[in-house]
């Protein structure tokens, strides 16, 4: 039996994902247009045994969850640009020690304060490269009420199975918007742990390089070992050799490519004869998809490619309809100036023609807009 | 008869980076020895640091350890300890990673009073950059971005603690070990938020170009101008002139942070 609930806030049902995958700490900072985050966690945490803290800035939140999450809680912070932007070096942190945490990013216009409440989707890029070195990141990206809370417990589920950072990447308009939401019962929905040794303590490698993810016990529980952002060996101790750092490096990247099909989520809409594709995530989906409907309305074969997952991107995906279709061109609506268009660009390799649709205008993209972008390549 | 540090130790990381005449060591053997007299089992206890050459302790302490990014430490600590409020944390840094980078983590827990104790190493410079000044310098010392010596007034990270709500502060330098082992032990018994500030030398970066000839002459200044608080009280300000304070400068039982928040939010335990 499914729980239903009736006009829910996005950010609520990202605070209700987390809790359904077991989240018991939040470390957060208040900024537009994230905070309901924030406080739907305060008020809910402390009665399913979990803790909440606001820390002094985006820097201390991020830090907290990342400890939290070493003392083996599920752990989530979130923000808005700005303070996405500060949570970058503890990021980089997760990434490289691989601390399983959430980020919720409500994207808000930027650069730096910007557009404190219009929504934007221009953290595409900050959240692959917005910290330093070589990485690995998953970013998820929901489209509606039902997917803030399903794709937070996707997050969380991702980075407890990979060890790694997950980004939900959302906006201001999904965020703040009411749908009607169906919690699932206890059970309903998977819900994954970390994994835990079964050695000995004494035998425990906290980072075996020929495993790609390694279990990894809370502090307390009697395996005492060393976590540092210097690159280290596989007793988790700095080391300065570049040979094992590179190899480290490709390690923790490549666990997700090796992965990318239980990774990976995108949802087709009429690709399968599709001619001309959109390629859209969040809200500029939403329009994306009334454009398709009014083409095929039209007699235009138009078809949608909506990620769910945009890190890693979805190459094998749109590699697969290139291959496939005879697609003559992509349209990528997106409201920033072209983060997604690029790589989109990237993996067309001059095989069609791709076109974005830009906007930084507050208001959603228009399906009218799109469409006639669509009708250009018909 | 000998005391057996090597029990705390990751001995197969020594030798430490530290360089000859740097007193992190000896400060370290006071930590030591003090976390023994408690008896805490090593399971129970994470330590936590930032960056610097302070920073890499926690490397060769065998505990639950966690070196993180440049002042950071206190804010790691602070998830560990809501994760899991039975864990004993230690949060410490070098006085440029704790009230520079650091500073703004460094008043908010000491407001908040959360039960763990964060050790400071004061020795007026960043040790690991190479000599830059630091928040604690004192005004007209050489550093290398201070050519023409400090121009900058200082912190005294035991006042700032204080101001800033720690309920116990204390200071005590690398040369009075049995005095840091005691200080050492009194914070970590204490029920909040503990500040212990450890003068200590760089000889390396500091000594060097501030007229400190050898390492041992600054273990010198330590002893000659570090004043017990007792004997400090019968001191006029002109003899207390160039002397700093050693001992518990101040102590208050004040609500802490978890057991406050757990009652006030009523938080339920294990559902
Ligand atoms: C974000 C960031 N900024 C700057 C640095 C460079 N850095 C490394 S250690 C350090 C200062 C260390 O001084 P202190 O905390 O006093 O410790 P000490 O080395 O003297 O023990 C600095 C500035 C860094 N690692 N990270
Ligand atoms: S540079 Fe200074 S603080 Fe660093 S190890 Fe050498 S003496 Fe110690």
């Amino acid at each position: 039996m499914a729980k239903k609930v009736d006009f829910m806030m996005g950010n609520h049902a990202v605070a209700e994902g987390a809790l359904y995958a077991g989240c018991k700490f939040f470390g957060g900072y208040p900024i537009t247009p994230s905070t309901e985050v924030a406080e739907r966690m305060a008020e809910r945490l402390p009665k399913v045994g979990g803790r909440f803290i606001q820390m002094e800035d985006e820097i201390a939140a991020m830090a907290s969850v990342v400890g939290a999450s070493l003392a083996g809680s599920k752990s989530l912070t979130a923000t808005s640009g700005p303070g996405f932007s500060l949570k970058q070096e503890n990021l980089g942190y997760a990434c490289l020690t691989e601390i399983p945490v959430v980020v919720v990013d409500v994207m808000r216009g930027g650069p730096s304060t910007g557009m404190p409440t219009g929504p934007s989707q221009s953290d595409i890029m900050q959240a692959k490269w917005g910290t330093h070195g070589d990485h690995p990141i998953i970013a998820v990206t929901p489209a509606s009420v039902q997917e803030q809370f399903d794709e937070t417990v996707r997050a969380f589920n991702l980075s407890e199975k990979y060890r790694c950072p997950v980004v939900v990447l959302t906006d201001a308009i999904i965020g703040q918007m009411m749908e009607s939401l169906t919690i699932p019962e206890k059970g309903g929905m998977e819900i994954v742990d970390r994994e835990m040794p079964t050695c000995k303590p004494e035998e425990f490698l906290p980072y075996d390089m020929s495993k790609d993810v390694n279990p990894l016990p809370p502090f307390g529980k009697g395996y005492r070992f060393h976590v540092t952002g210097l690159h280290y060996d596989e007793t988790g101790f700095p080391t300065n050799d570049p040979v094992l750092h590179t190899k480290n490096t490709k390690r923790i990247i490549e666990k997700l490519e090796k992965n990318y099909d239980d990774i990976v989520q995108v949802d087709e809409f009429m690709t399968d004869d599709a001619e001309v594709l959109v390629f859209a995530i969040g809200v500029s989906a939403r329009s994306a998809k009334h454009a398709v409907l009014e083409a095929r309305n039209n007699g235009i074969k138009a078809g949608l490619m909506r990620p769910l997952t945009i890190w890693p991107f979805p190459e094998k995906h749109l590699e697969k309809i290139l291959s496939k279709n005879n697609i003559k061109g992509i349209v990528v609506p997106e409201m920033n100036l072209g983060q997604m268009t690029l790589e989109v660009d990237k993996v067309a390799r001059g095989r069609c023609k791709v076109e974005g649709l830009y906007s930084l205008m507050v208001d959603p993209i228009l399906p009218a807009d799109i469409l006639e972008k669509i009708r250009r390549f018909a | 008869m000998a005391y057996n540090y090597s029990k705390y130790l990751r001995n197969e990381k020594l030798p430490h980076i530290w360089c000859p005449g740097c007193t992190y060591g000896i400060a370290l053997k006071s930590m030591i020895r003090a976390i023994d007299g408690l008896g805490w089992e090593k399971d129970d206890i994470v330590v936590t640091s930032g960056i610097g050459c302070v920073s890499r302790m926690p490397g060769y302490m065998d505990f639950n350890t966690l070196h993180t990014t440049h002042g950071r430490s206190i804010a790691f600590a602070t998830g560990v300890k809501l994760a899991n409020p039975e864990l004993k944390v230690i949060a410490l840094g070098g006085d440029g990673d704790m009230t520079a980078i650091g500073g703004n983590h460094f008043i908010h827990v000491c407001r908040r009073n959360i039960d763990m104790t964060v050790f400071v190493f004061n020795n007026n410079i960043y040790g690991m950059t190479g000599a830059q000044y630091s928040p604690t310098t004192p005004r007209g010392s050489w550093a290398a971005t201070a050519p023409y010596g400090m121009p900058e007034s200082n912190f005294d990270i035991t006042e700032l603690a204080i101001g800033s709500g720690a309920s116990f502060v204390a200071r005590t330098t690398s040369y009075h070990t049995p005095h840091c082992e005691k200080m050492v032990k009194e914070a970590l018994q204490h029920k909040g938020l503990s500040v212990v500030e450890i003068i200590s030398a760089c000889p390396t970066g500091f000594g060097r170009k501030n007229k400190f000839k050898t390492p041992t002459s600054m273990l010198v200044d330590m002893k000659e101008r570090a004043v017990n608080i007792q004997k400090a009280a019968k001191m006029s300000d002109e003899e207390m002139e160039g002397k700093y304070k050693i001992g518990v400068l101040h102590k208050e039982e004040r609500p802490e942070h978890v057991e406050t928040y757990d009652s006030v939010v009523g938080f339920q335990k294990g559902v």
